[in-house]
């Protein structure tokens, strides 16, 4: 593994996606799009401000899920991958060199979402929109890394779809946001302690509310950090040079 | 059209030789591979003299692309020893030496032809210079900016193998190169592989078009994961007494037992069994000559 490889090719990544303004557009849109939509479906409620943190959370974390599992999936079915691996390419710099790429754009987007949540739909943030901005980007490439590290596993489009199920949907259903985590049943609640999408909610939702120091939000930025790092060493790991 | 009479070439390949021409580039001993729970190769044994082009021939699904992919070590291997420059085939130090490509166009097709080129000369550490001389060399120059995704098929397979020549490697692995090209690139294709051999690049093409053996120097013909004939053209001609390739090669079914002549300089860098197996295969044409 080397910086220059590794560089080369977050590079050509980058590369590939500006050939295709298209998806350029809908990832950056999109998920403000979304939140768009919740804010306009609640506009006559109070509901928006309770849960647009945790929006601004979700959507970023599925779209980038999304597009870095399939992204892995296509080198691997256009033999690109088998030719790098015949080259002297090493593993961790394939998953970081993509990683970094898809952690750029997913900057970008988070500036996008947080700045529309705030400015366009009214979001009301008590805290710093700093901290705002740097969980989001921190859940941005969560949904980065776990998409890396499905599609280490996946072998086939069908597969890598029904990661997202897999992996995504209990992250959303245990993250606090249809029924806060402390009211969760004895066992989940432990559960939901673990999942790195719950730190970002719980993240987001305190500093929309000004209710927990800066300290308190940087520690769970740094759990969502530790997710980030190992997903992407696994991933590394479990991607294999020599397939049957 | 080529444009490669005109260039100088690699400047290490003399060094870089040091088996040139006295041993076998690659050399697999009972290999074993299973795919999908089926045995595709079955104990495979083989040597590829190394400066020479090296056709490896059979119908589909006769085990050329698993070989292939086990020569680059990118394939599971069940047993057996494959090695490739006197290392174990797929060593770290093997990935800049053997250029590889593969059947279908291993290439980015949302990138164009110099930016794919860029990238793989950055991955293998080549010489920047690296990428104008593989574009030429493959003829690529006047489309050098076009996205590769809107490249005819042949000159996507030109923009492959152009990635492969990067760093300038001592054994290239070209899964079906000429599949789909018309007859004028396609000498243009072996003129190159020719010119490649003589500056001391091994070369193992695969094709199923038999016609593509007359310009090997040896051939490899297999079928169903074993061998039929390891011999130079003249020879797998004179044992089955065939006046072309295609029917040496059903000559060579019928006749239930393989014809392996390995060179005698093969046979010294390689395993022993292939000089017995030489003599005996020897002994037995020529009884059923008489």
């Amino acid at each position: 593994m080397t910086p220059a490889r590794t560089l080369a090719t977050t590079g050509r990544v980058l590369g590939q996606i500006r050939h295709d303004p298209r998806t350029v557009g809908l990832l950056l849109v999109v998920p403000s799009l979304l939140v768009g939509l919740v804010a306009w479906i609640f506009t006559d409620t109070d509901v928006f401000a309770d849960i647009g943190p945790a929006m601004i959370a979700l959507f970023p974390f599925i779209v980038m899920f999304l597009v870095t599992s399939i992204a892995t999936l296509r080198e691997r079915r256009s033999g690109t991958l088998e030719r790098l691996f015949s080259m002297p390419l090493g593993k961790g710099d394939f998953i970081l060199g993509y990683a970094l790429a898809f952690g750029l754009l997913a900057v970008f987007q988070t500036a996008i979402v947080v700045s529309f949540a705030v400015w366009v739909c009214g979001l009301e943030i008590e805290g710093s929109i700093w901290l705002l901005f740097g969980v989001a980007v921190a859940d941005a490439l969560l949904g980065t890394a776990l998409g890396l590290l499905a599609s280490a596993f996946a072998r086939t489009e069908f597969q890598v779809v029904q990661f997202m199920p897999l992996i995504v949907f209990p992250q959303i259903l245990l993250g606090g946001i249809f029924i806060p985590r402390d009211q969760l049943p004895a066992g989940l609640e432990e559960i939901s302690d673990w999942l790195p999408l719950s730190y970002a909610i719980d993240a987001l939702q305190a500093v929309a509310a000004d209710s927990e120091s800066a300290e308190w939000i940087m520690l769970r930025i740094l759990a969502i950090g530790a997710w980030i790092v190992g997903s992407i060493v696994v991933g590394s790991i479990t991607l294999r040079r020599r397939t049957p | 059209m080529m444009n490669s009479s005109d260039d100088p070439g690699p400047t290490h390949h003399g060094g870089a030789h040091a088996v040139g021409g006295s041993g076998a580039a690659i050399i697999a001993e009972d290999l074993h591979v299973v795919r999908g729970g089926a045995p595709v190769l079955d104990g495979l044994s083989l040597a590829v003299p190394s400066g020479m082009i090296v056709g490896l021939l059979g119908p589909s699904g006769s085990g050329k692309t698993t070989l292939m992919r086990s020569i680059v070590g990118v394939q599971v291997v069940k047993s057996g020893r494959i090695e490739v420059l006197g290392l174990p085939a797929g060593s770290r130090d093997l990935r800049r030496r053997v250029g590889y490509v593969t059947q279908q166009a291993s290439v980015y097709d949302d990138l164009t032809v110099r930016q794919n080129i860029s990238y793989f000369r950055s991955v293998l550490g080549a010489p920047a210079s690296d990428i104008d001389r593989v574009i030429e060399r493959t003829d690529l120059g006047s489309v050098a900016g076009r996205l590769v995704g809107s490249l005819s098929g042949g000159q996507r397979g030109r923009v492959s193998l152009a990635a492969a020549l990067l760093g300038a490697p001592e054994v290239l692995v070209l899964d079906e190169p000429t599949v789909g090209l018309d007859p004028v690139l396609r000498v243009e294709l072996w003129g190159m592989f020719r010119r490649l051999a003589d500056e001391g690049t091994t070369l193992l093409v695969s094709s199923h078009v038999m016609d593509e053996a007359k310009r090997c120097d040896r051939l490899l013909l297999m079928r169903d994961g074993a061998l039929l004939a390891d011999d130079t053209v003249q020879g797998v001609l004179e044992v089955t007494g065939a006046d072309d390739v295609e029917t040496a090669f059903l000559r060579l079914i019928d006749r239930g037992q393989p014809d392996l002549r390995s060179p005698d300089d093969v046979a010294h860098g390689g395993p022993g069994r292939h000089a017995a197996e030489a003599s005996s295969s020897q002994t037995a044409a020529e009884e059923e000559k008489r």
